[in-house]
């Protein structure tokens, strides 16, 4: 089983979408390896700078519609080739969330008022994250302050993360 | 209890549940370009499951660069043609034949009421013009499409937005649907179905539906769609007269999928337009929009007519329009794209080529170039650019740009004047 968690790169905006994630002048790359030092490369967000703040992150907490605009698959691939494969957000756009499991990865939605509370809470601070799929549970941590986070996923999103993607999963049912 | 007509369309092609809320459902078509393909592809052969479900439902074009611009985008055309060649899928279309994917395949007949359809594309639910569920998907749905015919989605959940009133002269489609997007916002529609309809919709052609449905992604909506009618029927004609003896029995036949009276909708919205006047974005978001008339005077580097959204026939009649016997500003570069060879041909036949040309503008073939930033009209850091596409997002068409949304006539008055301004078809 895959380990979902790391350390936490906090992106404080709604509305972040697949062509901040991963510009498309960047689509003509056929390995996902090649779009690793462009991810994050064209976000708007104050005092971001890509380079930095990216390096030795696994996990994204983020505010609402994550990854709205195109369908590009890209956009997951930069962050799985930066070691990312876990996002949390207040809300995500639809063909995003879907591909995130559908390559085994995990994009989780969390109330508003949770994301909140873990913004005032965590961001600035280092802060890292470990996921307990058994319990569904998020465990939060940044100097001495610890939070424990219950989360849902549906039986379908994982078994996508079990199967290891949709592929593999399609392909020994239908 | 009534049923949408997402609901009906998922109800006959239901293959499983997995969970509850989720629905496989059986393909009707899966579409293909080169941009997102190539990867489904690689990863299908790495697999080693190189095969195709059924090759006469699997359509596939060279559109976002074309003629390919380097080495890198000739190769992505390269895996797409020797996929399409191995697996002997005969509806392809290379250069000399080729045109914006959502403009091309419903040209082709290719989408039909009740029709399932997926692509690696998010403006896919263009396609819901027709009474289809078509949705944008990432590569590896495609890949499971390609592969199975099938693909996965949550319940389909339906706005519906009743659009009343009478559109005022030089207001079109593309205004309604920037209206609407800036009533909802970038994600007032997310992961839901968008019904457009209402006596405004019933009276619009299917190129101006497919104008409104190809921005339903631009709310979030995973599908916008219309429900089929005569004027459906009439387009699709040519197409399907071996299968139904009269237009009445074909009409009669997707009637069923009209969504029924009692019908559950998550909600339902009433749109007027009566007093809707000609509308651009402002931001970086396709919701910030705003007249026209407020944003006059904003100086503008470069002009692009074409696209998924307003590339087609009914869009270069407009734009000639408002373009015949003027000249466009020197300080503008003017870019047309016929959407397909179609439109480009019948562009020429009447003449609205040459309107073009001698104002000013340059005309490409057919091909999505400057929409996505890609190639034919980049923009140049700090430069502004008129558009009929779909998105505005901060470096969509180059990084640093700006671009603003407007319908082909704003755009083509906009070209004149070298900053933004409302058509001479509009009067307030
Ligand atoms: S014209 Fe633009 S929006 Fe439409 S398919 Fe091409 S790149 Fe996408």
């Amino acid at each position: 089983m895959k380990n979902f968690g790391g350390k936490v790169l906090f992106l404080d905006r709604s509305d972040i979408n697949t062509d901040e994630i991963i510009p498309a002048k960047y689509l003509t790359e056929i390995s996902k390896e090649a779009l690793k030092p462009y991810l994050l490369e064209d976000l708007e967000l104050d005092s971001f700078s890509p380079k930095q703040d990216i390096e030795g992150k696994n996990v994204i907490i983020t505010r609402a519609n994550f990854g709205c605009g195109s369908s590009r698959e890209h956009a997951p691939w930069a962050l799985e080739t930066n070691n990312i494969n876990l996002v949390i957000a207040e809300s995500f756009a639809r063909i995003f969330r879907q591909n995130m499991f559908n390559c085994g990865m995990m994009a989780v939605e969390l109330p508003a008022v949770i994301i909140d509370h873990i913004f005032k809470r965590f961001s600035g601070k280092e802060t890292s994250l470990e996921t307990d799929l058994q319990k569904n549970l998020f465990v939060i941590k940044a100097d001495e302050l610890t939070d424990e986070i219950s989360f849902n996923i549906s039986d379908f999103d994982r078994s996508l993360v079990d199967a290891g993607g949709w592929v593999e999963y399609a392909d020994s049912r239908y | 209890m009534g049923k949408t007509i997402a609901e009906k369309i998922f109800d006959s092609h239901l293959v499983d549940n997995p969970s509850e809320n989720i629905h496989v459902i059986r393909l009707d078509a899966v579409f293909c370009h080169e941009i997102t393909t190539p990867g489904a592809i690689n990863d299908l052969i790495a697999k080693g499951k190189d095969r195709v479900f059924d090759s006469t439902k699997i359509k596939a074009v060279i559109d976002h660069v074309t003629p390919a611009k380097d080495s890198k985008t000739a190769m992505q055309g390269k895996i797409l043609r020797d996929w399409v060649s191995r697996h002997n899928i005969y509806d392809f279309f290379d250069i000399g034949r080729n045109g914006v994917c959502h403009a091309i395949f419903p040209e082709k007949g290719f989408v039909r009421p009740g029709y399932t359809v997926i692509m690696g594309d998010s403006h896919t639910c263009t396609h819901g013009a027709f009474g289809a569920f078509a949705a944008g998907v990432g590569t590896t749905d495609l890949e499971v499409g390609i592969l199975k015919g099938v693909c996965a989605f949550h319940h389909p959940l339906t706005i519906k937005i009743n659009i009343a009133g009478k559109l005022r002269e030089g207001v079109y489609a593309k205004d309604v649907i920037l209206s609407i997007i800036g009533r909802l916002g970038v994600n007032g529609a997310t992961g839901k179905v968008i019904e457009f309809a209402g006596p405004v919709v019933d009276a619009m052609s299917m190129e101006a539906r497919m104008t409104c449905c190809n921005m339903a992604i631009e709310a979030g909506a995973t599908c916008g769609i219309c429900c089929p009618d005569m004027n459906t029927v009439e387009y699709l004609w040519e197409f399907i007269k071996g299968d139904y003896a009269t237009k009445k029995e074909a009409f009669e036949e997707f009637n069923k999928f009209y969504s029924d009276p009692d019908a559950i909708y998550e909600d339902v919205m009433e749109h007027d337009i009566s007093r809707l006047e000609p509308l651009v974005t402002f931001g970086y978001k396709p919701d910030q929009v705003k007249p026209v008339k407020e944003m006059e005077g904003i100086k503008v580097d470069q002009v692009y007519i074409g696209s998924c959204t307003n590339g087609r026939i009914e869009d270069l009649r407009v734009a000639a329009q408002v373009l015949k016997g003027e000249k466009i500003s020197d300080y503008v570069r003017g870019i047309l794209s016929p959407a397909t060879p179609k439109v480009f041909s019948r562009a020429m036949e009447e003449g609205i080529l040459k309107i073009f040309m001698d104002a000013g503008f340059c005309v490409t073939n057919p091909t999505c170039g400057a929409c996505l930033g890609m190639s034919n009209g980049v923009l140049a850091e700090g430069e502004v650019c008129a558009s009929t596409t779909n998105r505005n997002f901060n470096g969509r068409m180059g990084k640093g740009g700006m671009v603003h949304l407007m319908s082909p006539a704003t755009a083509a008055a906009t070209a004149i004047a070298g900053h933004i301004t409302n058509s001479k078809e509009f009067r307030d």
